[in-house]
């Protein structure tokens, strides 16, 4: 009996250890602290070869191969062409895509604005050799080089398309038609509880973009760069906002599900989400209403563990060409970035919808971008609040 | 060759114990528990604010932050709250089916009833929270449809929502225990308490209720557990509520240590309630 309690005793000490060793060695040595430099990357000197195979890891739409509808495929012609067989991953998020990039499993990624920085920042992605990609030249100026998608002068990426966050209504049951984002953050709603908002922390950007044009004299000037009363004034109004919201939505089908049904009548869209919601028969409209809106201009990036570069470097052209970049823009609902898509596009009036060409429209459209500690609109007097602090902050947020 | 190999076992058999042990045991230290410390080990580090890398510093900040935002409170507060609703709903809408299908039903019913409690889970669980949502969407939802007549409304997306469909989904984790447990109950013990003069509920207080206690608790554990870390009911039927799953799912990718962190509570507190439980007793009967 002493023998066996012994032996107990002695086994459960051993398992103990062994699952704690096994654990500790699993986690290794310490990585290098971080630090706020910008990592050494190289890029790609010249182009070989295809591998045969290309990861990519995109938003839902961006690579159709014919499954989702037959006559939507723009991977399959370039897969015999090049020989480079595409598997690709939809990203539920920009965090999820970040995640994934860091795995070092995938070769390329369609980064919006609010997780490019922070791939480059960490390392997670190499600058692009644009000699290697003929279709860049023909890139709207406007999107090329911009905060999101370069840094000094290095380009990271190869712009995809843009699109601009709406304010979306049921026209049938909002009357009269909004024209200012004041209805969805309204106290005194009708709509109270029926309301929508993008799940994400990047929202409160929208927060800050509505006090930027009401409130000059907290001196907003670029939702992106809040300093920590601008930040703090903005997580205020989002508070305020919360008992109205019906859901926050982050899956773009349930949003429509919820326009359809009318559990949301007004809030936050993509014109992707009216096109679908319309193509079901509701009654529903997009506008950008008068402050301006935030928006997304994604950028096809390259890991910097890319196994198949050359495969990755053919796909981002491709990508970019006239006839895939006017098919993608069509299908998703958003303006191509290809200036010559705007000729090949089925729907003649598919750039004028979008406002490809309309730069005016732009110019109050402030695509998501990373915030950092260093003050994105050069403000150097303040510290600005970083990306992880509205992560932490929504979280709250959403939780309370 | 087998037979000497054979004969060699047998002649050892502490050996041959450990070589059957091997297997299962690897799968339970290493796969299981090695991947739950390495988890917990996690909770323990940070992240660099920008590039979201995980920092590889023993501390502490993160248990903070959990005990001292309010929100992180509310969330393990209101999770509970649901766990334990969901609990007690399944326990009262499980002990009359269970009696019914142990003790009134006849034999040749009881194997149909019992199949028709199982049939439920092979449905996918995506499938049966979607069917809810259009059950409870309000003003243009299944219960609207059918018991606003009455002047019922549906209690829309929100907490009534997630209490709902929880327990639509846990029941038969419940019924099957405490079926079980009636099975075993004497139907002897039922009579004689009726000829020593006691009415239906004091039977049902004093007899019944002791002896079924264990797979009420067996059930419960079940109950509980799932309601605790379930975060895709919230996403689709809780509206903007969310429960403490959600706020692991929405730090795995950016913030792994603090969702492991707020991991950590879940365990915990299944750890305190079996505590309970085995302290009761009620699982030395079972």
């Amino acid at each position: 009996m002493e023998v066996q309690m012994r032996n107990k005793r002695l086994f459960k000490a051993l398992s103990v250890a062994s699952v704690a060793a096994l654990a500790l060695s699993g986690c290794g040595s310490s990585d290098s602290a971080s630090d706020s430099g910008l990592p050494k990357v190289e890029m790609l000197k010249e182009l070989g070869a295809g591998e045969g195979q290309v990861n990519i890891v995109a938003w839902a739409g961006y690579v159709e191969n014919g499954s989702t509808d037959p006559k939507v495929d723009w991977v399959t012609g370039f897969e015999k062409e090049t020989g480079c067989k595409v598997n690709v991953k939809v990203g539920a998020s920009s965090d999820d895509m970040v995640a994934l990039m860091k795995t070092g499993e995938y070769d390329v990624v369609s980064a919006s604005g609010d997780a490019s920085l922070r791939l480059i920042y960490g390392g997670d992605v190499a600058p692009v050799n644009t000699d290697l990609v003929p279709n860049y030249a023909d890139i709207f100026a406007n999107l090329k080089m911009q905060p999101w998608n370069s840094v000094d002068g290095v380009a990271y990426g190869v712009p995809h398309g843009r699109g601009a966050n709406l304010l979306a209504y049921r026209t049938d049951i909002v009357k009269p038609a909004p024209t200012s984002w004041g209805s969805v953050f309204d106290a005194n709603s009708p709509y109270a509880g029926k309301i929508t908002a993008y799940d994400s922390p990047i929202y409160i950007a929208d927060a800050a973009l509505y006090l930027m044009k009401t409130k000059p004299e907290l001196g907003i000037t670029y939702p992106y760069a809040l300093d920590q009363t601008q930040f703090d004034a903005a997580m205020e109004l989002l508070k305020q906002q919360k008992p109205l919201i019906s859901e926050y939505w982050g899956d773009y089908l349930k949003h429509v599900a919820g326009l359809k049904a009318g559990t949301t009548v007004l809030g936050t869209t993509w014109q992707v989400n009216i096109n679908l919601a319309k193509g079901e028969g509701t009654k529903v409209e997009g506008i950008k209403p008068a402050e301006g809106s935030t928006g997304w201009s994604d950028t096809w990036m390259i890991s910097s563990q890319a196994k198949n570069p050359n495969c990755a470097y053919l796909w981002m052209n491709h990508i970019a060409s006239p006839e895939a970049n006017a098919a993608v823009a069509e299908w998703f609902g958003e303006a191509p970035s290809n200036a010559k898509s705007c000729d090949l596009t089925a729907d003649k009036n598919h750039c004028a919808t979008f406002h490809a060409n309309d730069d005016a429209y732009w110019t109050d459209v402030y695509y998501w971008n990373t915030a950092t500690e260093k003050c994105l609109d050069g403000r150097t007097d303040v510290k600005c609040v970083p990306y992880s602090e509205w992560a932490t902050a929504w979280s709250s947020l959403r939780n309370s | 060759m087998l037979k000497s190999i054979a004969t060699w076992f047998h002649q050892r058999p502490r050996i041959r114990l450990a070589a059957l042990l091997v297997a299962p045991l690897l799968w339970l230290v290493v796969a299981y528990l090695g991947a739950l410390t390495s988890l917990l080990i996690t909770s323990f580090y940070t992240i660099n604010t920008f590039t979201g890398d995980v920092i590889r510093t023993f501390n502490l900040n993160n248990f903070v932050e959990l005990l001292t935002n309010p929100s992180y409170r509310n969330v393990v507060l209101r999770t509970l709250g649901i766990a334990l609703s969901v609990t007690f709903i399944c326990t009262v809408l499980a002990l009359p089916m269970a009696f019914f299908m142990a003790k009134v039903a006849q034999r040749r019913s009881q194997k149909i009833l019992v199949a028709l409690v199982l049939t439920p889970l092979w449905a996918s669980y995506l499938v049966k929270i979607y069917s809810w949502r259009t059950m409870l969407e309000p003003e243009s939802g299944v219960i609207d449809w059918l018991l606003g007549p009455l002047g019922i409304r549906s209690p829309g997306f929100g907490f009534a929502g997630i209490i709902i469909g929880l327990s639509y989904l846990w029941l038969p984790y419940m019924i099957l225990p405490i079926y079980a447990g009636f099975e075993r109950l004497p139907n002897s013990l039922l009579d004689a308490s009726g000829d020593l003069g006691a009415r239906n509920f004091y039977t049902f207080r004093k007899i019944v209720l002791p002896l079924v206690f264990p797979s009420i608790v067996a059930g419960s554990m079940f109950t509980f557990s799932l309601s605790l870390g379930d975060y895709i009911t919230a996403q689709i039927i809780g509206g903007k509520l969310q429960m403490l799953g959600n706020v692991v799912y929405q730090n795995y990718s950016l913030n792994l240590p603090f969702a492991a962190t707020m991991s950590a509570v879940p365990i915990a507190i299944m750890g305190i309630y079996l505590w309970i439980i085995r302290r009761s007793g009620a699982l030395t009967s079972l």
